[in-house]
């Protein structure tokens, strides 16, 4: 399985956010994007979910053991907001997306219970997601990420607002993902403690200054 | 997909969900009526099914914006968008959830809304009956609405008024089958079979527009 991407651009209204990006992923992989603020981490991330349509080029999940249409089916994306509704149990966010993101083929899902566990904060399952302390509620939402089998995690911002223990714990967390033949995205200021990962820096709208829009 | 109804559902009478604000709207509307027109009863019970039509329509416009704003809110939408399963069938699954939640309520409320209003039995069973028939056509409708808006804050009032004006044959028939039922000469079915229509109609069109819009509205 592999993931390649070329000739990536993006623009927001009519601002050209990035241009030309290119990289080619392998099961088992992850990239690191990083760079200042603004310069279209979180953009070239939300165009590799689908969630923004791309100025050009294309990014695709080859090889892989069933066939996705679009790279968004194949892939987690962990935004900066949770996705988790504050007004219902942890448990029943986390039962209600692994019922409805359903696993892809090549893998499964854990249970809800093992993958509160993994995220370290077993026993509390049972109160309403919006109880939980910032940071406890980003742990939670990584827990998403397990429950449901996705070959490719796009993972924007991670790490934020977590303490160094819980860094720690989701480094885990990629490599065994890495470990089972995933690929991952993340876009990061900290350094999440990968061992042999690609970087892409991104330069921002600075470099790409001399392109007459 | 029973899932997301069934978590639809659950948030619609957790705190903040608003189930019960479009009846509660739609209690208050038809109640203060009678104080407004007077103890008239001929002709509380002549207007009678349009007051309960207005007030339904209105009920049911009152919580659509938040369909979509609440997921977008939370970053829920973006994972709703992603997935294999086509958009038009989770915007329809939404929309039924949204209507078990606030329009059943309002179809279950109306007998006894039209005691107030002087209504005879025919013409509260009618008035139940074309509402039953009629709300789901406004919330498709209105879902259309809602994706547009999606993006907006403070969307609510815009969503009333973009829906409205689709929203007023659905009305039109409504209201035109309880008076065919009320009253003799016109046949009822003519105008209640096209009520089922618009909602049929309506309940393809809303969620293709309201998924096209979704789709636009990202960032």
């Amino acid at each position: 399985m592999r993931l390649v991407a070329e000739g990536l651009s993006a623009t927001r209204g009519e601002d050209l956010i990035f241009r030309d990006i290119a990289f080619e992923i392998a099961g088992g992989e992850a990239l690191v994007v990083k760079g200042p603020n603004g310069s279209g981490k979180s953009t070239l991330l939300r165009v590799l979910a689908g969630l923004l349509p791309a100025r050009s080029g294309s990014a695709k999940l080859l090889a892989a053991p069933h066939a996705a249409e679009r790279l968004s089916e194949a892939a987690h994306y962990l935004g900066h907001r949770n996705a988790m509704k504050r007004e219902l149990t942890v448990e029943e966010n986390l039962s209600f997306w692994k019922t409805f993101l359903g696993d892809m083929a090549g893998g499964a899902g854990v249970p809800v219970e093992e993958a509160v566990e993994a995220v370290g904060l077993g026993g509390i399952a049972h109160l309403p997601f919006g109880y939980l302390s910032a940071g406890q509620q980003r742990r939670m939402a990584m827990a998403k990420l397990l429950v449901a089998w996705r070959p490719v995690w796009i993972l924007d911002e991670p790490t934020a607002a977590l303490d160094a223990a819980a860094e720690d714990m989701f480094a885990g967390l990629v490599t065994a993902h890495l470990a089972r033949g995933g690929i991952a995205i993340a876009a990061t200021h900290q350094p999440l403690g990968l061992e042999g990962v690609q970087e892409l820096r991104m330069t921002g709208f600075a470099g790409v200054a001399e392109e007459v829009w | 997909m029973i899932a997301l109804l069934a978590r639809d559902l659950k948030l619609s009478v957790r705190a903040g969900g608003g189930a019960l604000i479009g009846v509660l709207f739609f209690m208050t509307v038809v109640a203060v009526i009678p104080f407004g027109v007077g103890p008239d009863l001929n002709l509380l019970s002549r207007i009678g099914p349009a007051i309960l039509w207005i007030g339904a329509l209105l009920a049911s416009l009152l919580g659509l914006d938040r369909l979509f704003q609440a997921e977008r809110e939370d970053g829920s939408l973006d994972l709703l968008l992603m997935q294999e399963t086509p958009l038009v069938l989770t915007v329809f699954v939404k929309c039924v959830a949204h209507w078990i939640a606030t329009g059943l309520p309002l179809v279950i409320a109306s007998p006894l809304l039209g005691l107030f209003m002087n209504m005879d039995e025919v013409a509260i069973g009618a008035t139940a009956l074309t509402l039953l028939a009629g709300t789901p056509a406004i919330t498709f409708i209105g879902a259309a609405g809602a994706g547009i808006a999606v993006a907006l804050p403070r969307g609510g009032l815009l969503v009333s008024i973009l829906v409205l004006p689709l929203a007023i044959p659905v009305l039109i028939f409504g209201v035109s089958a309880v008076y065919a039922a009320i009253e003799d000469p016109a046949p009822f079915l003519p105008p209640f079979l096209i009520l089922i229509a618009l909602n049929l109609f309506f309940a393809v069109i809303g969620p293709l527009a309201a998924a096209a819009a979704l789709r636009l509205s990202s960032d």
